[in-house]
């Protein structure tokens, strides 16, 4: 009886070796892309927050530690002064607004994308107009739909002010934009109008795949639909709906361009990627609003690991299968 | 035409062992048929010698050369999935010619081997269409063909005939049959759960359970000498009845077998058993009598004709001792 | 009468929704036509048509500068995305090897990037390269959203295509090139329109990189022409103009949303919620 040899040398012919090897060659080049433009940068960036890097002379930082980020000086009085990003005002205003955008804007967004999703899952004459209708804020720019809005909420000639004052909501022409206390309603109102349409279709294909009969069941068991919604379809819609939370929180975490365009230098708004920018590019702090950037990466990473470890979100589908 | 061995076949998946050990040889030009119950090893069996997945331990040995390391498109084999798997963009002329064209060969030949190939299976007139456009067994007739075309030394057949209707099943065995011989005895190896398509169709079978060959050989041998319980339970419809306990004892074996034909009608003092019928069942030709005799299920007897017995009569039966199976405690047949 | 109530509510909550969803445009083709005091009355329909906004826009030799960056940055870098994205996500779909899911993550987790969190390190290579203020820059950048996003989506699709065509195939004698090429690309033409489309939408609308890696007018793409379009102070800002244009770059946007609806819900849905 010949005795095979140890299936380790013999695999380098094998169809399994040959599909391995081709893998490695179709991954190579996309692995290759993504590192020059995710992980080098990235690297880079959190290199650039420990020196003191500008604008005009990226090569001639010098590394400083962590004084981006904190840094204390004792006076000759005795009086210590903190100085970097960590004993900033402006950043904590950056940090608040940041996670109340978010929290509040995904909070509504899920609500009402459930509700728009509840409606378009019946059956109803004219079904596919409202859905090709519901779909029109998610195609239009974002710095289209900041504009729009910013027309339509222009204090003198907007038609919001116009509309609500023949209601009688209000009393005088409101500067939604402008005033501190609207600049993040206004904002919230936009996003909320722009990105609902994306959860709501991410909501509907959820519901689609919930099986017919468990509601018909239901409803021969004479359940109420209030209950079956609570009791049946949010529990199995929870899966499809961490996902989409988490889809939509990183978005809203990392916000930029409406902000900057229908809410411009409005200290009641700006967030971690605005103010980010502003030291990076506007403001020649090139290695302050790297230490930012850099903050605001590590945030959302901390955010994510905890988000799929306590919610135990499958994202990439491998257990599915 | 190759002879193909399988020496000590292992393949694991991850820790689990899902091929323990396998010996088996396929002579030149038989047709042999894998059949088991799910889950039984048979359908990897296949895709080891395919080479669509890699043998853990063992050899592969075809015409005596080792080809556990040759990827599946040098064996030298073809062969026809349960689903058909005919590539959806491709009319059939180009199903049937793709394995020719990536090999090589020029336009004039791959035409004239397909239009071969699609007369011998009646197809010919189909070769413009897409496979959305056919029926279920003219899809099954394209992938066959596609296998033909290719010339292999084996063909492999992975329950080919599942996804089909009753009616077009029987009709495909026959035709199966019938490629079997019109090509000149190429080697086929044939995968099915059924075990009627197995005794139809092989010139051997080969019972797999759990990883393990249970028995090999003829459809009459199988039949008339099962090595266990378990191929005497499996291979014949109905089932073989098997008596176990009090009523093994007198045979002095731990499962006495006797299959349905082989018990015969008489009176009641001559009877081995009695009991009364519960249940019919007519087949035109012949009918079944299940027959209560005190254990947990009925005997199932073979009558001729559709003459029923009244259910509730009290029978004698009696089984033909030459016919009978005798296992011991481990299932294994006692032979004489 | 409970019933008529319900059915009341559900029609007057579809009107709603219909309502909002589609006002803001709407209202922004009122303003496009119109010019000179008009646009500071508050209309509800249109009074005039009055085209002289899109001859103003469409005669901005910079705006349409604009619009012709746009578009050939977007199409470079969807394409250069697709390119080696198929043959990734082949990889990662059907080749079983060690790392596979971490791998995946990590795909995952670069789309998932705050863009500002590259901003200073894509900088300094963009200048490094000498590419700033062309169109090579944002081509270059915008694969960092595009790429891991075809792949994330072109992954899930592959996945769904039946084993045992692709092994029929090995059995033909196909290689894995050929299989992509011969086999699968032609099955996945749907999902690649998708996708590329998905992608497209993506690049067309990005405003960060383009702002910050543009310096001159006519490098712009069509969001930061729109963002920065204003006139001599901020009271001055040229509605009728502003609106004319975004309704140009928005129509075609819509209408190639509106015919693929079906098929972008599905791509949405394979890079959102199959998990």
């Amino acid at each position: 009886m010949p005795s095979s040899p140890p299936s380790g040398m013999s695999s380098r012919h094998s169809l399994s070796a040959q599909r391995r090897r081709a893998a490695m060659w179709f991954l190579a080049p996309m692995l290759i892309a993504l590192f020059c433009v995710a992980a080098w940068p990235l690297l880079r960036t959190i290199y650039f927050s420990f020196t003191n890097t500008t604008l005009t002379s990226l090569y001639d930082g010098k590394w400083i530690g962590f004084d981006n980020y904190l840094s204390y000086r004792k006076l000759s009085s005795g009086r210590v002064i903190w100085r970097g990003t960590l004993a900033d005002p402006a950043w904590w205003n950056a940090v608040w607004n940041t996670v109340r955008f978010s929290v509040v804007s995904v909070a509504l967004e899920t609500v009402l994308g459930l509700i728009v999703a509840l409606v378009l899952h019946q059956n109803f004459k004219g079904h596919g107009w409202v859905r090709a209708a519901v779909l029109i804020p998610w195609a239009i720019p974002t710095i289209v739909s900041a504009r729009m809005w910013g027309w339509m909420l222009n204090d003198q000639f907007g038609i919001i002010n116009d509309i609500l004052l023949n209601i009688g909501l209000i009393e005088t022409k409101i500067a939604w934009t402008a005033n501190i206390e609207t600049a993040m309603l206004a904002v919230l109102a936009v996003d909320v109008w722009k990105t609902t349409p994306f959860m709501a279709l991410l909501c509907l294909a959820g519901l689609q795949m919930i099986p017919k009969d468990i509601y018909e069941a239901a409803k021969v068991d004479g359940v109420h639909p209030i209950r079956v919604f609570f009791k049946v379809t949010l529990p199995l819609l929870r899966p499809a709906l961490m996902v989409a939370v988490i889809f939509r929180m990183l978005d809203a975490l990392r916000i930029f361009d409406l902000i900057y365009v229908l809410t411009p230098n409005s200290k009641a708004t700006k967030t971690m990627s605005v103010i980010a920018r502003e030291n990076l590019i506007d403001f020649d702090k090139f290695a302050y609003g790297s230490a930012q950037s850099t903050l605001l990466f590590a945030l959302i990473a901390i955010f994510v690991s905890a988000y799929i470890w306590l919610g135990k979100v499958d994202l990439s589908g491998e257990h599915s299968k | 035409m190759a002879e193909i061995e399988l020496k000590n076949l292992r393949k694991s998946f991850g820790g689990l062992e899902v091929i323990k050990g396998v010996d088996l040889e396929v002579r030149k030009g038989e047709f042999m048929v894998f059949v088991g119950p799910s889950g039984c090893g048979k359908s990897t069996l296949l895709r080891l010698i395919s080479g669509l997945e890699e043998i853990s331990d063992g050899d592969l040995m075809f015409d005596g050369v080792r080809v556990n390391d040759t990827i599946p498109s040098k064996r030298g084999i073809a062969m026809v999935f349960q689903s058909y798997a005919l590539y959806p963009h491709m009319n059939v002329m180009e199903n049937m010619a793709f394995g020719l064209k990536l090999a090589g060969s020029t336009k004039e030949e791959r035409e004239a081997r397909v239009v071969d190939a699609a007369k011998m299976l009646q197809i010919d007139h189909l070769l413009e269409r897409k496979p959305k456009e056919l029926s279920g067994g003219q899809r099954q007739r394209v992938a066959i063909g596609r296998a033909i075309v290719r010339d292999p030394r084996v063909f492999l057949f992975d329950e080919p005939l599942s996804n089909l209707d009753a009616a077009l099943r029987v009709q495909t065995r026959l035709e199966i049959a019938k490629l079997h011989h019109d090509m000149n005895d190429v080697t086929m190896i044939y995968v099915t759960h059924d075990q009627v398509e197995a005794m139809t169709l092989a010139d051997r079978i080969c019972v797999l359970r759990d990883g393990l060959v249970e028995q090999v050989g003829t459809p009459a041998e199988l039949y008339d000498a099962p090595n266990s319980v378990f191929v005497a339970g499996f291979i014949g419809a109905p089932k073989m009845n098997f008596l176990t306990g009090e009523h093994a004892k007198p045979y002095d074996c731990a499962t006495y077998g006797i299959r349905a034909e082989h018990i015969d009608i008489c009176a009641q003092d001559e009877a081995t058993w009695t009991g009364s019928v519960v249940h019919a069942e007519n087949l035109g030709a012949d009918h079944y009598l299940f027959v209560d005799i005190g254990v947990s299920e009925p005997l199932v007897v073979r009558q001729p004709g559709k003459q029923f017995t009244a259910l509730g009569t009290e029978i004698g039966l009696k089984p033909q001792s030459e016919h009978a199976h005798r296992f011991d405690g481990a299932d294994r047949a006692i032979r004489n | 009468m409970s019933k008529f109530l319900n059915a009341t509510l559900f029609y007057a909550l579809v009107f709603v929704i219909v309502g909002v969803s589609v006002f803001p445009f709407y209202y922004a083709v009122i303003t496009s036509f119109k010019t000179g005091t008009a646009l500071f009355e508050v209309d509800y329909f249109i009074t005039k048509l009055d085209f002289s906004n899109y001859i103003n826009v469409l005669s901005s030799p910079n705006f349409m500068r604009s619009v012709w960056n746009s578009v050939l940055i977007a199409a470079s870098t969807v394409g250069f995305a697709m390119f080696l994205a198929v043959t990734a996500s082949y990889a990662l779909a059907r080749v079983r090897f060690k790392g596979r899911g971490l791998l995946l993550i990590c795909i995952l987790a670069v789309s998932m990037f705050p863009q500002i969190a590259v901003l200073a390190g894509l900088f300094e290579l963009i200048r490094a390269l000498g590419i700033y203020n062309t169109p090579w820059a944002m081509i270059l950048s915008y694969t960092i959203f595009t790429l891991p996003f075809t792949v994330w989506v072109l992954t899930t699709f592959m996945r769904d295509l039946p084993v045992e065509i692709e092994e029929a195939a090995i059995i033909d004698g196909a290689t894995p090139w050929v299989i992509i090429t011969q086999v699968f690309l032609p099955l996945m033409w749907p999902a690649l329109v998708t996708t590329g489309l998905l992608a497209f939408i993506g690049a067309w609308n990005e405003f960060l990189f383009a702002l910050t890696f543009t310096a001159s007018e006519s490098q712009r793409t069509v969001p930061v022409a729109i963002a920065l379009l204003s006139g001599a102070s901020e009271f001055e800002i040229p509605w009728g103009v502003l609106m004319a244009a975004s309704v140009i770059v928005t129509v075609p946007l819509i209408a190639l949303v509106l015919i693929f609806q079906r098929k972008i819900v599905a791509g949405l849905t394979a890079g959102g919620v199959k998990g």
